[in-house]
């Protein structure tokens, strides 16, 4: 069996080179199930960057194939995943928008001579995993390190950590307090919350007690991030003057007409608003709102996609269609362009994307939605949370 | 002291809202022996009506929430005509099988028509504001649902206990051939309770949606926290399920204050330990 299977791949690899009109892309996300937005978003982003810059590289034809993961499950990716290089014979895989899929993806990559473009998941180990790993989304280190900044800065010296009890929670509260007591704050308590949780007024009642200026706060976005922001209104958090401080995965803008007037004044830090005034962002914005349909319900990884499109495009053209996963990867080490969200660097080292990470604040638009106001903009940021992992 | 009233009132509220999403289950469960999976799916559906009334429609919320119960209860009717109407008395398999398939049928349609996204159900100004107990503040909404859950309570223990409907309910439950043989409908009887029950669930939806927001996995997402307090309470027993609802709200409340990072350990411990002690639940009827 194993030795059919080699061949097979021996045989695909070779028609790859032989047949290069139709060049192959293989995305793995969640397209059905609870994360159904999400994969709808990647799909957005690519349908955005295909209909901007049509499905063709030099003489050759881009195909995509999609492969749906409801929820993170790490043997279903790999399967899917070798399943797709194997049988469908393509030369790129990409999407992953779960951590788990992402890394057990990886040890595929190398013998199947394929580049893994990462366009949402933030756990900064990914690309040390593999050589031929390239990630154009963010990592959580890199978005919640510049908010401990924004509130010592502005006069916050206590700050109650409060996470979801997951590895991204945890990421998000090594990462904040890393810098705010760097900058010379005091955490004065770190809680963990279980994922599954519905009433939040018990947190509420310990940040309360614990006495802290501030809160910083960790929730994957969806349901949970409701139930939260209203409890801290509610409880009259808000009211008795306790600052909010959170990376931008709580006010993400398809959540934002749920949480309505309770998300206002919100302070996040994040990488991409759909907001972002530049003339890049808004020939994306209509291109993948036309994509998804309901402009509504775009939001950040639509921006990770449209951005990995455009790297595996160029990774394309750099091989002249050939499969050559470690020229591909290479030729797009220290790429710069003007994305969606600003200007963006591929980290020759890491191969994580340098970016600009902005503070935000959620306001009303005249039109009575609310959005994501970018207030200040963090330069050129890499990803911490690989150097503290070191 | 002010810390142990403050988490008495967020273990009151919780316990409330548990007992107004999971008392239709329990009728359902406990008198009608129907094992419906699907109880969470009537739920959501109610408060995607009260939703789309309330805020697209932009009518008041107690339209929106009668809107919801009676729109809830005509989608359910055809429902339990073609599908509920054969699984009474059928095995528990059986019964889980089928309603955890409309589960999914619910999940898929409302994402099909109502997308993915969260959905709010405004509520009116008044049930929004903060009101202070003295000690520390509480969202109205809070003591809305503590009221609903008390006149839930109250209404179905007269409706069931007092009237000669729920006589006739009982005596279906308890001998379906000799309550027909005595003139009893059982027919009827069914379709009514299934009816209240539906009502209920629909009503619950509505009114948790501010701690349990609704969105097309809603139906699946809570469907355990449902089946808990069914099982502790003893299904069919209004007091048992009100008893089990505000134990586990004060269990869950104080481990979520004292200890979060163990998360749900000492909801199951409690769980546990009750079915434990109690195989049919607090105040569940041997068979």
């Amino acid at each position: 069996m194993k030795h059919v299977a080699i061949a097979a791949l021996a045989a695909v690899l070779m028609g790859g080179v032989a047949h290069a009109d139709t060049i192959k892309v293989g995305v793995v996300g969640p397209f059905s199930g609870p994360f159904a937005l999400q994969g709808k978003n990647f799909k957005a982003g690519i349908d955005a960057y295909m209909a901007l810059n049509g499905n063709t590289v030099g003489d050759d034809t881009i195909e995509v194939i999609y492969r749906d993961i409801p929820t993170a499950d790490p043997a279903q990716s790999k399967a899917l995943s070798q399943e797709l290089v194997v049988k469908e014979g393509v030369q790129y895989l990409a999407g992953f928008y779960f951590t788990p899929d992402a890394m057990a993806a990886t040890p595929l990559l190398e013998q199947a001579n394929v580049p893994m473009v990462v366009m949402n998941a933030a756990t900064s180990a990914i690309v040390t995993k593999s050589p031929y790993v390239v990630r154009t989304s963010f990592t959580t280190w890199q978005t919640s390190t510049p908010i401990a900044k924004v509130a010592f800065d502005g006069g916050t010296r206590k700050v109650i950590s409060v996470v979801s009890d997951y590895g991204p929670g945890v990421d998000a509260e090594a990462a904040f307090k890393a810098g705010f007591e760097a900058a010379g704050g005091e955490i004065v308590e770190a809680i963990r919350m279980p994922l599954q949780t519905n009433d939040f007024s018990p947190i509420m009642q310990r940040i309360k007690d614990s006495g802290a200026e501030g809160v910083f706060a960790f929730l994957p976005s969806g349901p949970t991030t409701l139930g939260f922001v209203k409890a801290f209104n509610e409880n009259g958090l808000k009211a008795g003057g306790v600052k909010f401080f959170a990376p931008g995965d709580l006010t993400q803008e398809s959540d934002l007409p749920a949480l309505g007037e309770a998300a206002l004044g919100l302070t996040t830090t994040f990488h991409y608003a759909v907001s972002h005034d530049s003339a890049e962002n808004k020939k994306f914005v209509e291109a993948a709102g036309k994509a998804i349909g309901n402009p509504a319900e775009l939001s950040f990884p639509a921006v990770g996609a449209y951005d990995g499109m455009h790297v595996i495009y160029k990774m394309i053209e750099a091989t002249g269609g050939a499969q050559d996963a470690a020229k591909a990867v290479e030729a797009v080490k220290g790429l710069s362009w003007e994305s969606p969200r600003g200007p963006v660097t591929i980290d020759a080292e890491s191969r994580h994307i340098t970016q600009n990470i902005y503070l935000r604040e959620v306001a009303k638009a005249d039109d009575g939605t609310y959005y994501n106001k970018e207030v200040q903009t963090f330069e050129k940021q890499g990803d911490p949370g690989l150097a503290a992992a070191k | 002291m002010q810390t142990v009233f403050s988490i008495g009132v967020d273990a009151l509220a919780y316990g409330m809202v548990l007992f107004v999403i999971s008392i239709g289950l329990s009728v359902t469960m406990g008198l009608m022996r129907v094992v419906n999976l699907a109880h969470g799916a009537f739920a959501m559906i109610g408060g995607y009506i009260a939703s789309y009334a309330a805020r697209d429609l932009g009518l008041a919320y107690a339209v929106a929430v009668m809107l919801a119960v009676v729109g809830t209860i005509l989608i359910a009717i055809p429902v339990e005509r073609l599908l509920y109407h054969r699984i009474y008395g059928q095995p528990e398999l059986t019964q889980v099988l089928m309603t955890i398939g409309i589960t999914f049928c619910v999940i898929g349609i409302a994402n099909y028509v109502f997308g993915p996204t969260l959905k709010t159900i405004p509520t009116p100004d008044s049930l929004r504001e903060p009101v202070s107990l003295g000690f520390r503040t509480v969202s109205a909404h809070r003591l809305f649902v503590i009221a609903c859950g008390t006149a839930v309570a109250l209404g179905l223990w007269y409706f069931i206990e007092r009237t000669a409907f729920g006589v006739k309910l009982r005596a279906s439950v308890d001998n379906a051939a000799m309550a027909a043989a005595l003139g009893v409908k059982t027919e009827v009887v069914y379709a009514v309770s299934f009816a209240v029950a539906v009502g209920l669930a629909a009503f619950g939806g509505v009114v948790g949606a501010e701690l349990l927001p609704i969105e097309p996995y809603y139906a699946l997402r809570y469907m355990v926290t449902f089946l808990v307090v069914v099982s502790v309470g003893g299904a069919g027993s209004i007091p048992g399920a009100l008893a089990a609802c505000l134990l586990l709200g004060a269990i869950d409340t104080t481990g979520r204050y004292l200890m979060p990072e163990f998360g749900e350990f000492f909801f199951y411990l409690a769980v546990i330990a009750i079915v434990w002690i109690f195989p049919r639940g607090l105040a569940g009827r041997a068979k």
